[in-house]
């Protein structure tokens, strides 16, 4: 289970982008965050995985227990060895092939064998659909390879948790589908997924639990049938009507 | 006295040739421990290593913010006198330390450039996978930063091997002090320090034919 308390974050002095979030993830859990923007979506996200530093709150990863504001080197790289990271822009290695960024944390991280890794990336290469374009280059994909690319990082590291942040709001309307689907079949085999998307209709199909941010806290969250169809707070139902 | 001796500059060739050897070598190792150290150098910069960046801010300042044949002079006649172990050092030695010296701390800022220019996302992406800041630095960041530095490191290359003729001043006989000691003799100034001139500018543009080809390759490695 991973577990997040009373997590604040704020950008040198203004109001917190994060403002006290509570969070609790079971195991094989599909959670789809929503919100406006500039809500703390993202920044909830990246907190979880020290691409920001929150100023107060603890996470527990199973049976890691960090004090965020506290955590040491090793405490932060041993959080980001449990969890992955699916970003917006795709961020692939640049200097990497397709192949290549799969293997490069198999290898420097996990300590697998040049051989292992690249049978692991094969498997996963198979799964995301891009056999054929292994020796490519970041720069010679479309967008919606380089997310599958993305995704195929994030899925070969075993974490028990995956963060998505926003992973199609960066990809021309037409690759849209294809990265959604291959999200659908990670989450049909159960692996804990947590996403920050603005794909309402893909939210309701995939989530166990939708939650709602607004103004760095939680406003409203349950299971996408009630939260989309009767949603109780005034601000959940101001939003979908916008987004609608 | 005629106006160009055309046969003594051809008699000079194979005689200033025969230290061309000597001026690469001083340069391509200068130029490799300058490599060395500026990329050790810019690290320190960029990761900000408390107290190491100062020093180094204060070492690229200085070495930038002089002639290098002070730093020569400064080196090889001046040190000697305070610090007597340097007066071991030869001309040469000396002119290859202050050479290293000196291009390390114009090559460090433009490693340091390289570095900061690589996108933020880059540096994200290692550490959301769990790599270290030294694995990231060396498979992902360093890898990425020197094809944007390539080219300039190889004009400080080009900068360093006319340089080198400096080291005359430190009574080392190179090229240069190959030709003026030739002129001196023959009192044809005029036809040793042309041919000289001449050696240096065709073993430039060798290298810039060198740097064009590197650079199209470089930038289809990662654009494929």
């Amino acid at each position: 289970m991973i577990e997040v308390r009373g997590l604040v974050k704020r950008f040198g002095g203004g109001a917190p982008v994060l403002n006290g979030i509570d969070l609790a993830i079971e195991r094989g859990e599909r959670i789809v965050v929503i919100g406006p923007s500039g809500t703390g979506k993202s920044t909830l996200l990246r907190c979880i995985n020290f691409l920001d530093r929150a100023d107060a709150g603890t996470l527990r990863i199973g049976d890691l227990a960090v004090d965020v504001a506290r955590a040491t080197r090793a405490q932060i790289l041993a959080v980001r060895r449990r969890t992955a990271f699916v970003f917006q822009n795709y961020a692939l290695f640049a200097n990497r092939t397709a192949r290549g960024n799969i293997t490069e944390a198999l290898v420097t991280v996990k300590g697998l064998s040049k051989a292992a890794a690249d049978a692991r990336a094969e498997a996963i290469l198979g799964d995301i659909g891009l056999l054929d374009r292994a020796e490519a280059y970041p720069a010679s994909l479309s967008g919606g390879q380089q997310q599958r690319v993305g995704i195929g990082r994030a899925l070969a590291l075993d974490a028990e948790l995956i963060l998505f942040d926003e992973p199609t709001s960066a990809l021309d309307p037409e690759w849209v589908g294809e990265v959604l689907d291959l999200m659908r079949r990670i989450a049909e085999a159960h692996q804990t997924m947590l996403i920050v998307t603005h794909e309402m209709q893909f939210a309701r199909e995939i989530a166990d639990r939708v939650i709602f941010m607004e103004g760095g806290r939680i406003v409203e969250q349950g299971p996408p049938a009630e939260l989309f169809d009767n949603p109780r707070d005034p601000r959940t139902q101001a939003f979908l009507r916008r987004v609608r | 006295m005629k106006a160009l001796d055309l046969d003594y500059m051809l008699g000079l060739v194979p005689v200033l040739l025969r230290y061309l050897p000597l001026t690469l070598g001083m340069a391509v190792g200068a130029m490799v421990m300058a490599l060395v150290l500026a990329v050790i150098l810019a690290m320190v910069r960029v990761l900000r290593v408390p107290l190491l960046d100062q020093l180094v801010q204060g070492f690229v300042s200085f070495f930038r913010g002089t002639p290098l044949l002070v730093q020569l002079f400064l080196f090889y006649y001046g040190l000697p006198q305070i610090v007597p172990a340097f007066t071991a050092i030869n001309g040469i030695q000396a002119a290859v330390a202050g050479l290293t010296l000196h291009f390390s701390a114009y090559m460090a800022e433009s490693i340091r450039a390289a570095i900061l220019g690589v996108d933020r996302s880059q540096w994200e992406a290692t550490q959301a996978v769990g790599m270290t800041q030294v694995q990231a630095m060396r498979r992902i960041i360093l890898p990425q930063a020197a094809r944007v530095a390539a080219p300039t490191l190889l004009n400080y290359f080009i900068d360093m091997i006319k340089s080198t003729s400096l080291a005359f001043t430190l009574g080392v006989t190179e090229m240069m002090g190959a030709a003026q000691k030739e002129a001196a003799s023959s009192f044809r100034y005029f036809e040793a320090y042309l041919l000289v001139a001449i050696i240096y500018w065709i073993v430039v543009e060798l290298l810039s034919v060198l740097q064009r080809r590197l650079e199209v390759r470089m930038s289809r490695a990662i654009a494929r």
